[in-house]
């Protein structure tokens, strides 16, 4: 610190011929983690990097390939799929937890249940017109991939850990992080894949 | 202005803005922009900031606290007592606490060793609740920020402080944490991105980074409060799914310093008001 501190002075004292170091990297981190405090059920143990979020990071997310296939490869392994091969709750429910934008902020109480949020920023049932685009738009989803076993098991596997199809996604892991539980997961794939559901009218 | 006034406005711009979306967005984006913007000029007719800044303004030239003093003497930047245009150019870095503060870290500082109030009372409570008086340090911040209207957007990069500021801040803008996974520049790192209806500026790009710094602090009508930068700081962490950041800490400090630096050349039009 006090190199650092007679550094920075010397580089003031002759700034017309100085070169700039921007603090270490250590440093950053300790002033960023100083910054911020536990409350409620956001502790400040949020701010520990997973790997992925240590390299999406760095790489301003875009690893490179063998890195990108590796993450992503761990990523699956992550998926659990419905013991019971059900894939599909209630379209409606799944409507409702789409609409719903809480959970695990220091504002909701632990323990309580989440929403997806899912309009936030996908548009899904036409009848919502207060959609965001940072996601690609959902509407029709089942019926332009279809209603097979494999669009179902792919989707799954997108809502559980969107990291092992794009290993920077800017998604939720709605499964591996625990914000949905599998029941709910299932009344949101029923919104997507039910021939019924309003996305697909 | 009534406040009841104010809220009539508001609903029947909020309503044109319902009905005009609900069309439009088949058509276009554009349009539901332009149907937003429309909206927030209809609320640009009368402004509750004004009155919480004059309010600000009787805090900072009444003596008060231990020391019975006034603020008048407090140096935000430009010289103790000058005011005019001193926000824009926030943070910045003042030698004589050796370090980079925002405007609201300045004013902690003075509030501290000009008038003499102990520092964990004057942070404890900075944000008004729902319903709740402004507090002190909301006010004060409208009136000084009103000062700046009309000025550029210059926040300094003249010594290693600065530019430490700016490093770590950046750094904080793009770091991915948290059980969503999130990072400033999730929503604020893209292009024309929204939440539902509300756009996100993009901290990349000049236009969008000046038109939102420009425009904090703001009058919040949703919440019928004037809301300050740390506030809009603390409420974005607190939908990333992030603990929560220290008032007036570094390292929000540091991300202010860094969208400021984005935001340089823009011009100020604080305090705004907001849907």
């Amino acid at each position: 610190m006090k190199t650092k501190l007679l550094a920075t002075a010397a580089t003031v004292a002759v700034a017309a011929c100085a070169t700039y170091t921007p603090p270490s990297e250590q440093e950053t981190m300790a002033v960023i983690k100083s910054s911020f405090r536990d409350r409620g059920q956001a502790k400040v143990d949020r701010l520990t990097q997973s790997e992925i979020q240590k390299i999406c990071t760095e790489t301003a997310n875009d690893p490179p390939k063998d890195v990108r296939a590796r993450l992503e490869k761990a990523a699956l392994a992550t998926v659990k799929y419905p013991a019971d091969g059900k894939w599909l709750g209630d379209f409606k429910l799944g409507e409702r937890i789409a609409q719903t934008g809480v959970g695990l902020q220091w504002s909701d109480q632990a323990g309580s249940a989440s929403g997806g949020n899912c309009y936030a920023c996908h548009e899904l049932s036409k009848a919502e017109i207060s959609y965001g685009n940072i996601g690609p738009s959902l509407n029709n989803y089942g019926k332009l991939r279809g209603y097979s076993e494999e669009i179902k098991k792919y989707t799954w596997g997108k809502i559980w850990n969107t990291h092992a199809f794009n290993v920077c996604s800017s998604m939720p892991r709605y499964g591996d992080a625990g914000i949905l539980t599998e029941a709910q997961i299932r009344d949101v794939m029923a919104l997507l894949l039910d021939p019924a559901s309003p996305v697909n009218k | 202005m009534s406040s009841s006034r104010l809220i009539a406005v508001a609903l029947a711009a909020g309503a044109a803005v319902a009905l005009g979306a609900g069309g439009a967005l088949a058509q276009s984006d554009d349009k539901t922009l332009q149907e937003i913007e429309r909206y927030r000029q209809a609320l640009l007719e009368g402004n509750p900031a004004e009155l919480v800044a004059m309010r600000g303004e009787e805090l900072w030239k009444t003596p008060r606290g231990p020391n019975k003093v006034s603020l008048e003497k407090c140096d935000i930047g430009l010289g103790p007592g000058v005011l005019k245009g001193a926000y824009a150019q926030m943070p910045r870095f003042f030698a004589d606490a050796n370090q980079v503060m925002d405007f609201e870290a300045r004013l902690v500082h003075c509030m501290v060793a000009l008038q003499g109030f102990d520092r964990a009372a004057v942070v404890k409570s900075p944000f008004s609740g729902a319903g709740q008086r402004q507090t002190d340090i909301e006010a004060i911040t409208a009136f000084v920020v009103e000062q700046s209207r009309g000025m550029k957007i210059a926040v300094p990069q003249s010594n290693a402080h600065e530019r430490d500021s700016f490093e770590r801040g950046k750094k904080l803008f793009y770091m991915r944490a948290g059980p969503y996974d999130f990072a400033c520049s999730t929503c604020h790192g893209v292009d024309s991105q929204r939440i539902r209806l509300q756009d996100l500026p993009n901290f990349e790009k000049a236009p969008p980074a000046q038109k939102a710094f420009a425009t904090w602090p703001a009058y919040r009508v949703s919440q019928g409060a004037l809301r300050t930068m740390q506030w809009r700081l603390n409420d974005c962490f607190r939908q990333q799914r992030w603990p929560e950041p220290v008032f007036v800490s570094q390292g929000t400090i540091d991300l202010i310093t860094f969208l400021g630096v984005k935001a340089s050349g823009g011009t100020m039009d604080s305090p705004a008001i907001k849907r």
